[in-house]
């Protein structure tokens, strides 16, 4: 009976001591992402190349879903605010959530699982048919070559596309709650510019989707990088990339939150 | 996939989040309305300010003309100072007077300023002498309860 105590004990301590390791690992990984980016800055048009492949394609989900999002938003703010007479408040409703919070992680969330896996299966499959062996054979720095570029254009675009949620957002807001429902549309605008701020509200979303982008992306390459070389592999690479990438998001998220928006507002 | 093309969708990939940017700054944001750096500061002693918050704004006749942007109580006198930044467009007298007014009945309290007659402007940096504090509610009903009990003595 000890006996199995003592194997229990030392499987806990295992899988810790592992997942620790595992950690540092990751940690060296993003070190030497970010030493052997120099390079691949100097060919630009890599990067370019993987902005096509997680920006653009990302695109098109970014803008149905914010526009959705949006709607809904001012669809339910309108229900609840007219209670109280103050339907013209939707427009800041709809702003403020989506710039401060569901812009940076709902785009972050659609990033990861859009881009993040992609990433992932690519670098896993490049791994499994040993395309990245041979570029070592051949003297290519598989990090500089593979990983930077894709991890770069991760960060570049991540922003950008959180920021296109948030205006279409407010955009498909807009539409609900001014040419549907009928709410004044000076009202709508001016209640808005009233409240946003620039340096709290949008500057801060804007530094959150950062984190974001370079957290998603990280984790994406890693994952790849890591992955075992067999088809299962490759597959619970891209499953952990997703979870891990949705977990990380919201946890940051409330980091970050209660570090920006303390004693405001 | 050509080349140029791809150059192509990632150009306008990018202007289209800078566009973004642009429009959440200038459209939904306050950024073309109301810039901090054509401000000046002032400063006003509030003997309570209540639930007024950072960021809170500044009204005079019902117009915003700026915002406050730290509230901290002072260590000799034991009272708030609150220090507000006003649009450079709204020049005020020096007996200017500041009070901590709320909007609606239970809305978000702001400072409301009433102009005075007197000839010199206050300048940044200024403090406005006469302040009106928030109302506090336990403070009303405790002066309400006093003035009763002494009437009440008054009778007997």
């Amino acid at each position: 009976m000890p006996r199995r105590i003592v194997i229990g004990i030392r499987g806990i301590g295992h899988r810790v001591i592992d997942s620790i390791w595992r950690l540092g690992y990751a940690s060296r990984f993003f070190m030497l992402t970010l030493l052997k980016s120099g390079t691949s800055m100097r060919r630009f048009s890599l990067i370019i190349r993987e902005l096509y492949f997680t920006g653009v394609l990302t695109l098109i989900i970014i803008l149905v879903s914010g526009l959705f999002v949006g709607m809904v938003l001012g669809l339910q703010g309108y229900e609840t605010l007219q209670k109280y007479g103050a339907e013209t408040a939707v427009g800041t409703l709809v702003a403020l959530s989506l710039v401060r919070e569901l812009g940076p992680v709902v785009a972050g969330l659609l990033f990861a699982s859009r881009a993040g896996s992609a990433i992932t299966a690519e670098i896993g499959l490049m791994k499994v048919t040993e395309q990245l062996d041979a570029m070592g054979m051949m003297a290519v720095d598989p990090i500089a070559r593979v990983v930077a570029p894709r991890f770069w254009a991760g960060v570049i675009s991540m922003p950008l596309l959180a920021a296109i949620f948030s205006a279409m957002g407010i955009f498909g807001g807009y539409l609900v709650a001014v040419v549907l429902i009928g709410v004044d549309e000076g009202l709508f605008w001016s209640q808005m510019q009233s409240v946003v701020d620039f340096r709290f509200d949008i500057v801060n979303g804007i530094i959150k989707t950062c984190f974001f982008g370079v957290a998603v992306t990280a984790i994406a390459v890693f994952e790849g990088y890591d992955a075992q070389p067999t088809a299962e592999g490759v597959s619970g690479a891209t499953t952990r990339t997703v979870v891990t990438s949705a977990l990380v998001i919201l946890g940051l998220d409330f980091v970050l939150t209660s570090f920006m928006f303390r004693g405001v507002g | 996939m050509q080349r140029s093309t791809m150059d192509l969708w990632v150009g306008l990939f990018v202007i289209a989040g800078i566009g973004a940017l642009l429009i959440l700054a200038l459209k939904v944001g306050n950024l073309g309305t109301y810039s901090e750096a054509q401000s000046y500061t002032l400063i006003g002693n509030f003997e309570n300010v209540g639930g007024l918050k950072i960021r809170a704004p500044v009204k005079s006749a019902g117009v915003v003309v700026g915002r406050v942007m730290d509230i901290q109580l002072s260590t000799k006198t034991f009272d708030a100072i609150v220090t507000m930044k006003i649009d450079n467009r709204y020049q005020f007298p020096k007996d200017t007077f500041a009070s901590i007014l709320t909007s609606g009945l239970l809305g978000a309290q702001y400072v409301g300023l009433a102009a005075g007659g007197d000839e010199g402007m206050l300048k940044s940096g200024d403090k406005i002498m006469k302040t009106n504090s928030a109302l506090v509610l336990e403070d009303m009903i405790g002066q309400f309860l006093f003035d009763k009990a002494s009437e009440d003595d008054g009778e007997f």
